[in-house]
């Protein structure tokens, strides 16, 4: 809400030498918080003072344009009390008019400096001002002429144009309509602002008694329009100007000035918080019935939108069908215009819900709008009409119909019990009761009682309903900034929990290792899974959709956090970043196709059904790892060569993790986009799919911008969290010494080392300490499709020194039965 | 021709000759002082201290001697044989003293060559900033709660005192998902955590949660639609604005620095009654709101004050949603967004980078903020 401080002051007096920064220092303490503070005349320094055309000379110039050497009055504002020599480009003006004159040494907006310069061969001392030099609107076709009875040459422009006004800007809570109002906000000040009195109240003046004679309104439906006030005018002078402080006024409060008959219901909505509505009366047709729309119904509103009503919208009717969507917007058939002579003036008061479901339903916001959803006074529909008939009458040489129609009242507003204490029980401060009552009555609430008050709120502030509403009125005036500071001793906490601080190890241990931590958003399109190379059945595929996404390409919440990842690495490359190891944790969406969440009560605690109802409704939201590495693990340098990224390190980079959750992976061979189809590892725990990790298929690396080669790899977190070992045992190590035994078995190529090594594993028995693959040779010396596998071997018992021949015996035990599983043979 | 092979062709010692073993005895400590390496000290040890030496060969010798000069004899040639063996011994010891330090000093390298063969890895900045913020209240006594960012409308909204014709709820613009009747929002706000909480939990309550949350926001230097928050909520007995001013107020010192304190203002939150704004003063004009030169601070803009973020009293109508009775509990809740918090903790203007995925940007902060 944007609101002149000249207008505010109309209606409360704050004591002489208060600054505006003091005003809006206290009213942001109390609730109504300063945007800006705005003034049109911000931006000019110097003289700027109204001068008297004497003489204008046309002089055509070799250019084609003519311009007018012009001596101007400027009374003494000049030093000398001599007339001014000016040159002026425009033409719509005389001598002997009154002009907006800036002398030497002024300013205008935009920084241009004013001084006196020679140009058409004169020296030109000044400038005469058109709207857009003073930064007063676009109208540049000429300069501003001012009325004949603006003032005296030589007096300061500022205060006539309205340079000089302050237009202060609130951000006002969405419980505060009434300070969408000048009413409002006066109100504010005067209970804010210290030593503040006077207010006078727009709202409040005598209206004439309603009789038989106004225009005939019907409400059916009562509970959706309470209040219906209606009033007329006629004689109506359509080409009457809008007077400038009514422009000034509602264009500094961000509206557009239309026309006077418009202008003036907008300056009561915006001086009184009532939303206002004006019928061109010639062209209603019989009574105006309210009631709420039928299925179907059409309506083109002021806005020239054809909209088809639901029957939750609230319309106003005449003979001829529906004229107006009710306290939202206008029809275009009884729209004020140029020619009208006689205004139907209606204020009324409407249901907010309905206000704000229809403003929701036809995406219309409007001013309007913005008051009767949030809630507006309902006592002043007849004062705000009375208010806009005198406005016509004064400006429009209209006259006043004697008709005054209302029908409904305001609703009662009931009582609330307020604990006397509750606010210092609230606040921690000590407010007593007396203090309590004298801050409630300030904000305009009838107190009765004591102990347990009886409080029934202002009709302008049907946001207070419960207790604690009516302590935040108390606390806020006697000044949240004296709430003192305390801290509250909550009992011994149980500190994170595991899976909280196994969360934080997994990211440790992966920057241990090298990765970054990228964060991305989890909106992907089909492209992304399309750029996977994802199958059309690929599980992945399965998405929660966005009823309302941002982009198209972003209309989906993931079930993968590669696209992000891969599509961050992309950019890293792209920035020239080209040896790259990043990852990513979060959570992934994964529909689960059941019923809708319900929509449960709030007057009580729902029941654990209930509850595990809503849980079964959501999606599953597994936490996932995601890396991504590229380009070389090792740089070159003068250690040795470069070590390229290769499929191993995606699945280490997951070994790392399940290391330090105390689990062990295997990995087996798959196939899965979006990895290289031979390059793909399944990992498992305890025989688990825990997730997907090797060489990224080269068209996802294309479609991504990605170097071939480039790896990744991506797990479940939560599964591997669940299984992480909790309580680790302490190991007993033999100090006997230890045998080595190395073997050398040639295989298939496609039998996977990980068969041969379990084989091994376990036809050692339990003499094995260790195992390990250290060469994987193939060539000419074990011939095509074969491979060499030469393991490291080390046997060892717990107590007693292994007797020679032991160890070669278990070797030749693991040798057997690794043949036996594998087709194994041991090279000489 | 060849000249005399003293290896070979060693010189006859007469172990009487009590001048010809001292000479002998002088040579070969002459030889031994002279053994400029380990080399040449081997060559000496085997010349005058070998099997074939000069002395060794008379000390054969003496056995043949007539036993009354046996006696003198080998006392004379042990006596010289020991001398050049501790010759020998404390030599070594000198030799090879000189070659290991002539070996480390071969060694030397060049220190200053680059160490570095892979890129360092780093955290994102937002995790280690929700991590800092959570370690801070586990500190004192808080517990980590969580909760789905696919949520019940329910949750996210009417357990809040958010009902479906709340005007506040086109204040959270939500991205919904399909189908609409489901009743399904990407939560808007951590404040769903704080239902859930009292929901699973009895009070008393103190618990933060830190989060991701969506809004329907063009992502632009200052909006992204997605963003983290810090929620916390206390229930317990006898709470009042004046514990969470003096929690916000020990959270911001925290976070910011010794003496950086919060200002509340009245503001509107449906699930906080009565609600404030929280600004925080500015940790870097320290609230007087002047930079350097005397220009408007820059991380403030001169105001002295930084708004943060939103809390109050928890509204017992959302005590009564969520099972809590409100005669006997109160409590308060507070969000800050982490964010923004983040940004002016660390001078950061645009946002966009916290979500580009750039590594020089995470690898600014390694592992710890």
């Amino acid at each position: 809400m944007k609101a002149p401080l000249s207008w505010i002051l109309d209606h409360v007096d704050v004591p002489a030498g208060t600054t505006t920064d003091e005003i809006t220092d206290r009213l942001t303490l109390t609730g109504l918080k300063l945007e800006a503070i705005e003034s049109p005349g911000r931006d000019i320094t110097g003289p700027l003072v109204v001068g008297r055309v004497l003489t204008m000379e046309p002089e055509p110039q070799k250019n084609g344009k003519t311009i007018n050497w012009c001596t101007v009055d400027v009374g003494d504002a000049n030093g000398t009390g001599e007339p001014q020599g000016i040159v002026c480009g425009a033409h719509n003006f005389a001598p002997g008019d009154l002009v907006v004159t800036v002398l030497p040494g002024g300013v205008l907006p935009g920084g241009f400096e004013i001084g006196a310069r020679k140009t058409y061969g004169h020296l030109s001392a000044g400038m005469i001002c058109s709207a857009r030099e003073l930064g007063l609107g676009e109208d540049h076709d000429g300069i501003i002429v001012l009325p004949a009875d603006a003032g005296s040459p030589g007096e300061d422009v500022r205060p006539l144009l309205g340079l000089d006004e302050e237009t202060i800007e609130f951000e006002i809570n969405p419980d505060r309509a009434y300070a969408l109002s000048i009413r409002g906000i006066a109100r504010e000040v005067l209970v804010s602002v210290e030593g503040a009195t006077g207010f006078r109240d727009p709202a409040l003046r005598d209206t004439p008694a309603a009789n038989g004679e106004g225009h005939p309104v019907v409400v059916e439906d009562a509970e959706g329009c309470p209040v219906f006030v209606a009033r007329t005018v006629t004689g109506f002078d359509p080409t009457a100007p809008t007077p400038d402080f009514m422009v000034r006024r509602i264009t500094a409060a961000g509206m557009r000035p239309i026309s006077l008959a418009v202008d003036v219901t907008n300056y009561v909505m915006l001086e009184t918080g009532r939303p206002i509505h004006g019928y061109d009366a010639d062209k209603v047709q019989g009574a105006l019935v309210v009631r709420r729309a039928r299925d179907g119904e059409r309506l083109t509103t002021l806005d020239g939108a054809s909209r088809t009503l639901d029957p939750g919208d609230l319309v106003v009717t005449d003979d001829s069908g529906i004229i107006g969507l009710g306290g939202v917007m206008g029809g275009e058939t009884t729209e004020i215009s140029g020619a009208t002579t006689s205004i139907l003036v209606e204020a009324a008061h409407w249901d907010a819900v309905s206000m704000y479901r229809t403003g929701r339903r036809h995406k219309i916001t409007s001013e309007a709008g913005k008051r009767n959803e949030r809630g507006v006074d309902p006592t002043i529909c007849e004062a705000a009409a009375d208010r806009v008939v005198e406005l016509l009458v004064e400006h429009g040489g209209a006259q006043a119909h004697p008709g005054v129609t209302v029908v409904g009242s305001a609703p009662a507003i009931a009582p609330v019990e307020v604990s006397g204490d509750l606010a210092a029980r609230v606040s921690g401060m000590d407010i007593t009761e007396e203090r309590s009552v004298e801050c409630l009555r300030a904000v305009g609430c009838e107190v009765t009682g004591s102990g347990t008050l009886s409080v029934i709120p202002p009709p302008w502030r049907p946001d207070l309903t419960d207790a604690q509403d009516f302590s935040e009125e108390v606390i806020r005036l006697v000044g949240y900034d004296l709430v003192p500071s305390v801290l509250p001793t909550p009992p011994s906490g149980r500190g994170l929990t595991r899976p909280q601080q196994l969360r934080r190890r997994i990211g440790r241990t992966l920057a241990g290792e090298g990765f970054v931590e990228v964060v991305t958003f989890p909106f992907i399109g089909t492209e992304d899974l399309d750029a996977l190379g994802l199958a059309p059945d690929d599980p992945r595929r399965d998405v929660l959709r966005l009823s309302n996404p941002l982009s198209a390409e972003a209309g989906y919440m993931t079930t993968t956090l590669l696209p992000g990842v891969l599509r961050a690495a992309g950019k890293n490359v792209g920035h020239g970043t080209t040896d790259l190891a990043i990852f990513e944790t979060g959570t992934v969406t994964l529909p689960r196709h059941s019923g809708p969440a319900a929509i449960l009560p709030v007057d009580r605690r729902p029941t654990k059904e209930e509850l595990a109802a809503l849980d079964a409704a959501l999606p599953a939201q597994p936490l996932h790892l995601a890396v991504v590495a590229a380009g070389d693990a090792v740089a070159g340098g003068w250690w040795g060569a470069a070590r390229p990224v290769s499929w191993s390190d995606a699945v280490d980079a997951v070994r790392s993790v399940a290391d330090a959750l105390g689990l062990e992976v295997t990995a087996a061979a798959v196939e899965l986009a979006p990895w290289h189809p031979g390059r793909c590892a399944e990992l498992s725990v305890d025989g688990e799919v825990v997730g997907h990790a090797g060489e990224v298929h080269p068209k996802v690396c294309d479609a991504f911008g990605l170097p071939r080669r480039t790896v990744a790899a991506e797990v479940d977190l939560d599964l591997l969290i669940a299984r992480a070992v909790h309580l680790r045992q302490a190991p007993a190590f033999s100090s006997y010494p230890v045998a080595k035994e190395d073997v050398a078995l040639v295989v298939d190529d496609s039998v996977p080392a990980a068969e041969v090594e379990a084989a091994l594993r376990e036809g050692a028995g339990e003499l094995l300490e260790s195992i390990r693959l250290f060469d994987v040779y193939t060539g000419e010396q074990v011939g095509d499709g074969k491979k060499s596998l030469a393991f490291a071997l080390r046997f060892r018992a717990a107590d007693r020194t292994l007797k020679e021949g032991e160890s070669a015996a278990a070797r030749d035990a693991a040798v057997a039965l690794a043949a036996e599983r594998t087709g194994a043979v041991q090279r000489s | 021709m060849s000249g005399p092979n003293t290896d070979y062709d060693p010189v006859e010692v007469t172990p009487l000759k009590s001048e010809e073993v001292e000479a002998m005895r002088e040579a070969a400590l002459a030889a031994i002082a002279g053994a400029a390496d380990l080399d040449a000290l081997k060559q000496v040890r085997l010349d005058h201290a070998g099997d074939r030496s000069p002395l060794a060969l008379a000390n054969r010798e003496i056995g043949a001697l007539p036993p009354q000069a046996r006696k003198e004899a080998g006392q004379r040639v042990g006596q010289a044989r020991g001398a050049i063996n501790q010759a020998l011994a404390a030599r070594q010891v000198v030799l090879e003293a000189e070659h290991e330090e002539r070996m480390l000093a071969e060694e030397t390298v060049d220190v200053s060559l680059p160490t570095t063969r892979r890129p360092r890895g780093g955290r994102h900045p937002l995790t280690l900033q929700s991590e800092l913020i959570a370690d801070l209240f586990v500190a004192m006594g808080y517990e980590v709660a969580e909760g789905p960012v696919v949520e019940a409308e329910w949750l996210n909204f009417d357990a809040l005192n958010l009902g479906p014709d709340h005007p506040a709820r086109t204040m959270q613009d939500t991205f919904w998902t399909e189908p609409a009747d489901h009743h399904v929002v990407l939560r808007t706000q951590t404040s769903p955590v704080q239902a859930r909480t009292m929901l699973t939990r009895r009070p008393p309550i103190y618990v933060v949660c830190p989060g991701r949350v969506f809004r329907t926001d063009e992502y632009d230097a200052t909006h992204s639609p997605m963003f983290h928050q810090v929620e916390g909520l206390v229930v317990d007995e006898g709470i009042t604005m004046a514990h969470l001013k003096g929690t916000l107020d020990h959270f911001a010192s925290q976070l910011f620095g010794d003496g950086i304190t919060t200002r509340f203002r009245p503001s509107y939150f449906p699930f906080t009654e009565p609600s404030a704004e929280v600004d925080v003063k500015c940790f870097v004009c320290l609230g007087s709101g002047t930079g350097v030169d005397s220009d408007a601070c820059r991380t403030c803009r001169g105001e002295g004050w930084i708004e943060w973020g939103g809390c109050g009293v928890v509204n017992p109508r959302v005590l009564v949603a969520c099972g809590v009775d409100p005669e006997v509990y109160s409590g308060f809740a507070f969000g800050m967004g982490i964010d923004r918090s983040f940004m002016f903790r660390h001078n950061l203007e645009d946002l966009r980078p916290l979500f580009e995925g750039d590594v020089r940007f995470s690898s600014a902060f390694g592992t710890e903020i």
